[in-house]
């Protein structure tokens, strides 16, 4: 036993050798690129915030504090209504999705989770390649189904969506699935013990318990839709269905004005709070129930 | 419970039966699950499935002459391959319109993933392991990202990376370089960095979940038993992680290969281009949508052997787990 203790705390000692053959053990190590990556992927971020607050017209030199691309300007976010159109198609795209998503994806996972046939396995099979095919891929195709197949969809709001809708669709299905695997079906064979019907265990005992993972799918998904880029770019029609990231993209490539960095901290700001309220919640009614903490569900 | 079923109601009927069902493992009807995959399923195959086929039909269809439109051709029979022929062409040879293209998605997307890899797999395993107390605070660091814009993510690197931006003035402070590097003037580099800081976190993301699922007691093993530190790594953690870094490497590198906005915002020459550029260029051009849509074929048929790789890998993996 002490020798075997005094094996393992042999690396104590330092010096480069040791070092290169086992980098990890020395926490040192770890803790600077732990601490280096939070600063490398937030400081630019925290950057683009702050210079929203700029005085000057500039993005790169900080001229004092001020509200002006808010509030002020002729450009600023309250004054430029192609802007505030953006925020409302963001908003508006974000909403829909997940009111059409969730529900079709919470019926996949609970149909998977119990039905174990053939069709499963190929319907989830779908379902997987559709999540991990490249958004472009799948952008183009639907660009030219609505263009060529389904004219009565098209370009604009409708083709977004259905669109997004396929991009997101997987998100309630995995957290959804997590959770019934974490579940077990006890309560369930419970219900059905005490006499109920399918459909009530399911609107009784499965939807409820089910409820956290549900709205923490719906709220993931909306951060998620308000980020997007290339779908809501491709099959946008004109300047009333452009998003904010299409904004951003624009000006970035333009001339960009501290309106625009205004108008992408107002959107983080929005999913932030989307996460925090989600995230809270989640944890709130995973505990009433008697849960470990619900993080299960992200992983 | 020899009580006799003649005595038992209606109802206690039902639920005894629907009880043996259930030992049975089906205690709905038998349509009842299949039923709820459907209106997914069914919308899957009409707007994923399908408009594969419609690719295939715009770019073995053919040009309207007046319109200039492209004109799908639904029958197969009917199928002319001289779009196909002529993109493959342009792809293959080092003077054609899509081969530097190629060659640089390659190289970028390679390089970038391969750089995700050097710089994810330190960070999930300090997350996984290392982090101690400060663990909530670095997790929620880390997911931050995901729900940050990407296009603000990048406005900000835009204003970092300028000439008389911060990236230029720490590093002549630093001593580094003497005059400003012109990183937005269509440097690789820039284009390179960009992607890696972009998709990084779809690297960490399968890393940290298995690294994190690692027993400590297994790793308490390998000491017990005299292995060193390295030698535990070596034999016990790497090994577990392999999977996770398949996955991080499908889903890191694959939708890089559709981009095409970092280099537009980073990188804007047609040094750098890559084939989300050329895809997204061609569909902007009404007569040239077929050769975009021929693009998307060829990256498919490039790209399908890695995505059935990763869900195979991974279906694997996962009945290993519940087995």
């Amino acid at each position: 036993m002490s020798t075997a203790a005094g094996i393992g705390s042999a690396p104590r000692g330092g010096g480069l050798r040791e070092w290169i053959g086992n980098p990890w053990a020395r926490t040192r190590f770890l803790w600077v690129v732990g601490i280096g990556y939070v600063l490398w992927s937030l400081i630019p971020v925290a950057e683009a915030v702050l210079f929203s607050f700029n005085s000057g017209r500039s993005i790169t030199r900080w001229q004092g504090f001020s509200l002006r691309w808010y509030l002020g300007d002729a450009g600023s976010v309250l004054h430029d209504p192609s802007l505030q159109r953006a925020i409302v198609q963001s908003l508006k795209l974000a909403l829909l999705t997940s009111m059409v998503a969730v529900p079709l994806g919470v019926a996949f996972a609970l149909a998977l989770h119990r039905w174990r046939g053939r069709g499963a396995g190929s319907a989830n099979f779908m379902m997987l390649f559709s999540f991990v095919t490249p958004e472009l891929i799948l952008a183009v195709s639907l660009f030219l189904l609505v263009l060529n197949v389904f004219r009565f969809i098209g370009l604009g709001t409708a083709g977004q969506l259905v669109g997004l809708v396929v991009l997101s669709l997987a998100y309630p299905v995995i957290i959804v699935r997590a959770r019934l695997f974490s579940l077990g079906n006890s309560y369930e064979d419970a219900a059905m013990d005490l006499g109920a019907s399918p459909t009530r265990t399911l609107t009784r005992v499965t939807l409820p318990l089910l409820g956290p993972s549900i709205f923490a799918s719906a709220a993931i998904i909306f951060a998620f839709v308000l980020d997007d880029f290339v779908i809501v770019n491709q099959l946008s029609r004109d300047a009333s269905t452009e998003t904010v990231s299409i904004a951003i993209y624009a000006a970035a490539r333009t001339s960009p004005t501290p309106a625009v960095n205004a108008i992408g901290t107002i959107m983080l700001a929005t999913s932030t709070l989307l996460i925090v309220i989600a995230a809270s919640v989640y944890r709130r009614s995973a505990r009433r129930r008697g849960e470990a903490a619900g993080v299960d569900a992200l992983g | 419970m020899s009580s006799g079923t003649t005595s038992l109601t209606r109802r206690e009927r039902r639920a005894q039966e629907r009880f043996a069902a259930r030992e049975r493992g089906a205690w709905a009807p038998r349509w009842f699950w299949p039923g709820f995959s459907a209106p997914a399923t069914i919308y899957l195959l009409v707007f994923f499935a399908f408009p594969f086929y419609v690719v295939m039909a715009v770019t073995f269809g053919s040009v309207d002459p007046i319109l200039r439109q492209p004109v799908p051709a639904w029958n197969p029979a009917t199928w002319s391959p001289a779009i196909l022929t002529f993109t493959m062409s342009n792809i293959v040879h080092s003077d054609g319109l899509y081969y530097a293209a190629f060659i640089n998605t390659f190289f970028f997307v390679g390089i970038a993933t391969f750089l995700c890899l050097l710089i994810g797999y330190p960070f999930a395993y300090f997350l996984a392991r290392r982090a101690g107390r400060f663990r909530a605070l670095f997790l929620v660091a880390f997911f931050a990202p995901f729900w940050i814009s990407y296009m603000l993510r990048m406005l900000a690197w835009i204003s970092l990376l300028q000439d008389e931006g911060y990236v230029n003035k720490a590093l002549e402070k630093l001593g580094v370089i003497a005059h400003p590097y012109p990183w937005l003037s269509g440097k690789p580099v820039t284009l390179i960095l960009g992607l890696v800081y972009g998709y990084v976190p779809f690297m960490i993301l399968p890393l940290f979940a298995t690294l994190d699922r690692i027993p400590a007691s297994q790793l308490e093993a390998g000491r017990d038993l005299g292995a060193s530190p390295a030698r535990t790594f070596r034999r016990v953690t790497l090994p577990q992680s392999r999977q996770a870094i398949l996955a991080g490497f499908v889903i890191c590198g694959l939708p890089m290969f559709g981009d095409y906005f970092t280099q537009q915002l980073l990188a804007s020459t047609p040094k750098t281009r890559m084939i989300g550029n050329a895809i997204k260029d061609s569909l902007d051009v009404p007569i040239f949508v077929q050769r975009g849509a021929a693009l998307i074929l060829v990256l498919l048929v490039i790209l399908v052997p890695a995505i059935m790789y990763y869900l195979w890998s991974t279906n694997r993996a996962a009945s290993e787990i519940t087995a």
